[in-house]
């Protein structure tokens, strides 16, 4: 059978999110709480978590969290890491057995940071090198694969409940910012570990909930530009054009949303003369980038989170805040147990994003 | 003694139980297929049928049937008829073999091997009848990079582009080689409609430049009538490089046909042949068309979209790259089954390739080498229907050309004589007796309907795979399967097999 | 009346308990995101403290009543046939898909595709009102049965997305505001809703503002427009045979 990756798996899912505005530290157990509530909507077959601010002893070094299928992979691996990159610090990453995650391979993390001569010698800066390396080995070297590359930040996922995903790795340990959650519901046995979500790049990482029917357009134009869709997921690809969009042609994450998600014409032939030359140029402009079909996502990027669903919002989301803190969830008991009572509640509409940043990184 | 190597390939039946004897099959056909004798007897000259079904149309006992002649030659399938009949034509003349329209060869045809998606259950089709569906395309360059003013507000740096309501545009077919009233209802569905019409090389009636917002302007290796009115009149310029039913060859249009207002058009003396070049004799080399292309772009101060169109040919990926890089915004691919109104015969029917896997191989390297957005791509050469505008849009296509179908839609019914110059449709001809038979508001209402009809088909197809704006559908290979195709023409389209 | 602490059970036991239990009135507590619960209910009342998972009193049945002291989620009352859901909060998507009687009355706001292919049926007249907005695709499909939104706190404004009502083809839509959505299909007649019109919701009206302590006076004083699917142009396609 066709492992993920060489074949595409439609997939529903859950999705969760909390964040601290005040950069206040928590474990990753309220993610766990968070997502559990919506057991039914994954299949057991898919669940991870991200949390941000969770190595702020790394804080200035890339994280890799990595899977290898088995120890040749392992040494592959490491000998082109070795030969990019200065390697700080690697450990595996701790587990605890439990019955209901099986066949784990074996997960280890790395804190490097690109290799001086090397990076002034690629005329890049660390953050496309380091995106490239992660393409590369993930594309190249068989069996290893680099789930999540940012830093101070780590994304943990594994083939079983979400519930049980987190216990496994211990995330009652982390203490981060913020933590985004994922339960999976895809259509086939994946058997793979990489194929759960989050999808991570850098400091991105997406979780996602719908399947889109747009994806070949998105992937033939996000690999025109180096990336290489080697999951053949919906949460691969809208990483990559999100990546793109945002770090690569520096548009802010809200005209990234309005890309992703654009308005139909009929809404934008009633808008106001100004937003409307601008709505239409970048429809016009980035029109492999439209995403059709039911989906709502989280991105988390370092100090910040956004919710965006799809413009006929055909996923549900919910966000309610109470404090500096900010929860979302595909449902409202997703959210609700965490916190009694909300000092609002918000329901995101269609193609309007929903975006939170650290207190601190606001001028 | 008379030996008459040729028989008549048609055999027009009349019942003369039904035939009223109103004699309109004698005045419609412009052949002289129908005759009255002497004696005035209804008699007919099968030999100068050329089967338009023209009398067959308008019999209002409908008691004429043409047939296929069935004479035949010995059973021979290294020698069929045609290939004899050609040589007997040649030896007689001693000319080239002229014909019309797009190849009627038996080669195989990939829009019917290619299946389309649907959704279930892991996504929601969509109703296009209640739901919203856009098919609003524009053709265009695109910013590869985002610039940023000083507030940090997004420069809106305009490329000059089309804007169509629906991703269909009719092709260039030139005032010359077809009617005025055919130029006219094309104009008219143009705008109508909301997409473009090409008015072809042979330049731009003066009655229908206010159409202008709604016409491609060909400049093709002829230059006929090409002035600066005629450069502003247009919306888009397209230089024409090559055509899919002649690849390589230029256009012959003879002297007997420049009358008054062509001659007018064109710009050239009445009765003079109009002879447009193989190539254009300013370009022998690439480098040579980015020079054409921003002369042109100079002379209209950069407002309009510069279409370079060509025949698909081996190699026709590197040729597009090259093009793609030459400053064009757009380029139109015309496939082999492309129509013409005039061909020799062996160039129709044996040079050049079929528009499915030329715009799959163009699609694919322009994506390879990361400029698929710094052109439009459009593709013609027999679109016959919604499906292969699906199916084209899927495999890579921004919008696709139809020139056959609208001249069916018109009232052309195939019978590849064009080049007689006899058309009884009133289509492809330029007697003004017969121009008159095709009434250009009821053309403009039938290519509307045309249009319309398939725009609606598209949409559903779409709906059918959960998309709901077109450009979700641009490139989108995973919604083709192939089927009925070897592994590698499945490669070459980019495309699996059904089942996959 | 039983009370149920639902805290710890599955949305499964949860729903066998009520469905196997003689009592015909149940109070649950600690409901936090259990779906079905009422699925296919008959003849029993139940009232919930928490947030109900999705597809609560779906296929509900006569006689049956769901109370809900705070918000629901998705899919509330799916093809319900009778009976009576009451939400005291907010309600999630898709409530009352393909409903075919009985009533459904939200306090506060709804989120997209509200009552989508609703249908009525001789005696069976579903209803759904809800006091202040609505999200988009409202109504799509209807097929019968009303629907009033309020928007309680729109203060004139329209309470309803885009894409009202399209693809209706029957049943009707009421909106209380002083403006009608500025995308309404030409498939649909808006006009504002005369005497008799209103006259055939105020019982409606009257019921809704009881339950929730509204006064359905100051309501009906205020301008509501009635949205119907036009009789004259259909949304028959054009075919033609091959």
């Amino acid at each position: 059978m066709k492992r993920e990756g060489e074949v595409r798996i439609p997939s529903g899912c859950a999705i969760s999110g909390i964040f601290s505005k005040n950069k206040k530290l928590f474990s990753g157990e309220s993610a766990i709480t968070s997502i559990k509530v919506m057991h039914d909507r994954s299949n057991g077959l898919g669940g991870g978590f991200a949390g941000y601010g969770i190595y702020p002893e790394y804080e200035n070094y890339f994280a890799l969290h990595i899977l290898y299928d088995d120890r040749v992979a392992k040494k592959d691996c490491e000998e082109y890491l070795e030969e990019h990159f200065d390697v700080i610090n690697l450990s595996k990453i701790p587990t605890r057995k439990i019955p209901s995650i099986k066949d784990e391979p074996l997960i280890w993390r790395y804190f490097v940071e690109p290799l001086h001569a090397r990076l002034l010698d690629s005329q890049l800066d660390e953050k496309e090198y380091t995106a490239r390396c992660v393409i590369k080995v993930n594309s190249n070297i068989k069996g290893a694969c680099i789930i999540s590359s940012g830093k101070n930040m780590g994304v943990f996922k594994a083939m079983g409940y979400p519930e049980d995903v987190g216990e496994f790795y211990r995330l009652e340990d982390y203490k981060g910012y913020c933590w985004t959650a994922h339960g999976r519901y895809p259509t086939n046995t994946p058997g793979w570990w990489g194929g759960a979500h989050p999808f991570s790049l850098l400091d991105f990482s997406v979780v996602h909930n719908g399947e889109i029917s747009s994806y070949d357009a998105n992937r033939r134009f996000m690999e025109m530009f180096g990336y290489k869709c080697t999951l053949q997921t919906d949460t691969e690809v809208i990483t990559y054009m999100i990546d793109y969009l945002h770090r690569k042609q520096k548009l802010p994450l809200k005209t990234v949303a309005h890309i992703l998600a654009a308005p139909l014409w009929s809404t934008i032939d009633r808008m106001e003369e100004s937003k409307k030359k601008e709505i239409t140029f970048l429809r016009k402009n980035f029109s492999s980038a439209l995403i059709t079909g039911p989906f709502s996502i989280l991105v988390g990027f370092e100090g910040g989170l956004m919710a965006l669903n799809d413009r006929l919002k055909l996923r549900s989301l919910i966000v309610g805040t109470k404090d500096d803190m900010v929860y979302i969830g595909s449902e409202e008991s997703s959210i609700r147990i965490l916190e009694k009572d909300f000092d609002s509640i918000t329901y995101p509409k269609g193609g309007v994003p929903y975006i939170v940043t650290l207190k601190e990184t606001q001028q | 003694m008379k030996v008459d190597y040729f028989q008549s390939e048609y055999e027009i039946i009349r019942d003369f139980n039904k035939c009223i004897d109103c004699g309109l099959c004698i005045t419609q056909c412009a052949n002289g297929a129908h005759k009255r004798s002497k004696e005035g007897k209804l008699y007919t000259e099968d030999s100068l049928c050329v089967n338009c079904h023209r009398c067959v149309a308008v019999c209002p006992v409908k008691a004429i049937k043409i047939k296929k002649n069935d004479y035949s030659f010995k059973d021979n399938n290294s020698w069929k008829k045609e290939d004899i009949t050609n040589i007997f034509r040649q030896a007689e003349s001693g000319g080239v073999l002229l014909s019309s329209m797009g190849t009627p060869k038996d080669y195989p045809i990939y829009w019917d091997k290619m299946l389309i998606n649907a959704s279930q259950v892991t996504n929601p089709s969509i109703d296009p009848l209640r739901e919203p569906m856009e098919t609003r395309t524009f053709l265009g360059k695109k910013n590869s990079t985002i610039e940023f003013d000083e507030n940090g507000d997004i420069k809106l740096e305009e490329k000059p582009f089309i804007e169509l309501s629906t991703p269909i545009m009719f092709s260039a077919m030139s005032y010359g080689s077809i009617s005025l009233n055919a130029h006219k209802a094309l104009a008219g569905a143009a705008k109508d409609l909301g997409i473009l019409y090409n008015c072809g090389e042979g330049g731009l009636h003066k009655s229908l430049y206010h159409y202008g917002e709604n016409t491609i302007i060909q400049v093709a290796s002829g230059r006929f009538g090409v002035h600066s009115d005629y450069l502003e009149a247009g919306s888009a310029i397209e230089i024409k490089m090559g055509q899919g039913a002649k690849p390589g060859i230029g256009g012959h249009l003879t002297g007997t046909k420049i009358n008054k207002d062509i001659s007018k058009t064109r710009m050239i003396p009445e009765g003079f042949d109009a002879i447009s070049p193989a190539p254009h004799h300013d370009i022998y080399s690439i480098e040579d068309l980015k020079q054409l292309v921003y002369i042109l772009k100079e002379a209209t101060d950069y407002k309009k979209p510069i279409i370079v169109k060509v025949a698909a040919v081996h190699n026709i990926s590197s040729i597009v790259s090259g093009i793609a890089r030459c400053g064009a915004d757009i380029i139109a691919i015309d496939g082999f089954r492309g129509g013409t109104g005039a061909a020799p015969l062996r160039i129709r029917d044996n040079v050049g390739l079929p528009i499915e896997l030329a715009l799959a191989s163009c699609d694919t390297r322009l994506r390879e080498e990361g400029i698929r957005d710094s052109v439009s791509l459009v593709v013609g050469g027999s679109i016959r229907n919604s499906a292969d505008v699906v199916k084209a849009i899927a495999l890579g296509a921004d919008a696709v050309y139809i020139g056959t179908s609208a001249l069916i839609a018109l009232g052309c019914h195939l019978c590849r004589s064009c080049h007689l110059g006899k058309c009884n449709w009133g289509i492809a001809t330029q007697r003004a007796d017969l121009v008159k038979r095709l009434n250009p508001k009821e053309g403009r209402t039938r290519l509307n309907n045309l249009v319309s009809a398939w725009t609606f088909e598209i949409k559903e197809m779409m709906g059918g795979m959960g998309i709901n704006s077109i450009e979700a559908l641009r490139g989108n290979r995973l919604m083709l399967r192939g089927i009925g195709l070897t592994e590698k023409e499945l490669e070459v389209l980019g495309i699996k097999i059904a089942g996959e | 009346m039983k009370s149920i602490n639902a805290e710890n059970l599955s949305y499964k036991e949860l729903n066998s308990i009520i469905r196997q239990s003689n009592d015909s009135k149940f109070c649950l507590t600690g409901v936090m995101g259990q779906r079905f619960i009422g699925c296919a209910l008959k003849n029993k009342e139940v009232e919930i403290s928490g947030i109900p998972g999705n597809a609560l009193g779906a296929c509900l049945n006569g006689g049956s009543t769901i109370i809900v002291n705070n918000n629901c989620q998705d899919a509330t009352g799916d093809t319900m046939n009778e009976g009576t859901i009451i939400v005291h909060g907010n309600c999630g998507d898709t409530a009352g898909y393909s409903m075919r009687g009985g009533k459904i009355f939200i306090k506060e706001s709804a989120g997209y595709r509200m009552g989508l292919h609703m249908k009525a049926y001789n005696e069976r007249q579903p209803l759904m009102i809800i006091g202040d907005r609505a999200g988009s695709f409202l109504g799509e499909y209807l097929a019968g049965g009303t629907i009033i939104v309020l928007g309680l706190r729109q203060e004139g404004n329209c309470p309803v997305g885009n894409f009202c009502g399209t693809g209706m083809y029957g049943g009707r839509i009421f909106l209380r505001s002083n403006s009608l959505p500025k995308d309404i299909s030409p498939h649909i007649e808006a006009t504002v809703a005369n005497e008799e019109e209103l006259n055939s919701i105020k019982a409606y009206i009257q019921e809704f503002s009881s339950i929730f302590g509204f006064e359905s006076e100051e309501i009906l004083k205020d301008n509501f427009y009635v949205l119907t699917a036009s009789k004259s142009t259909s949304y028959k396609k054009k075919y033609i045979a091959v």
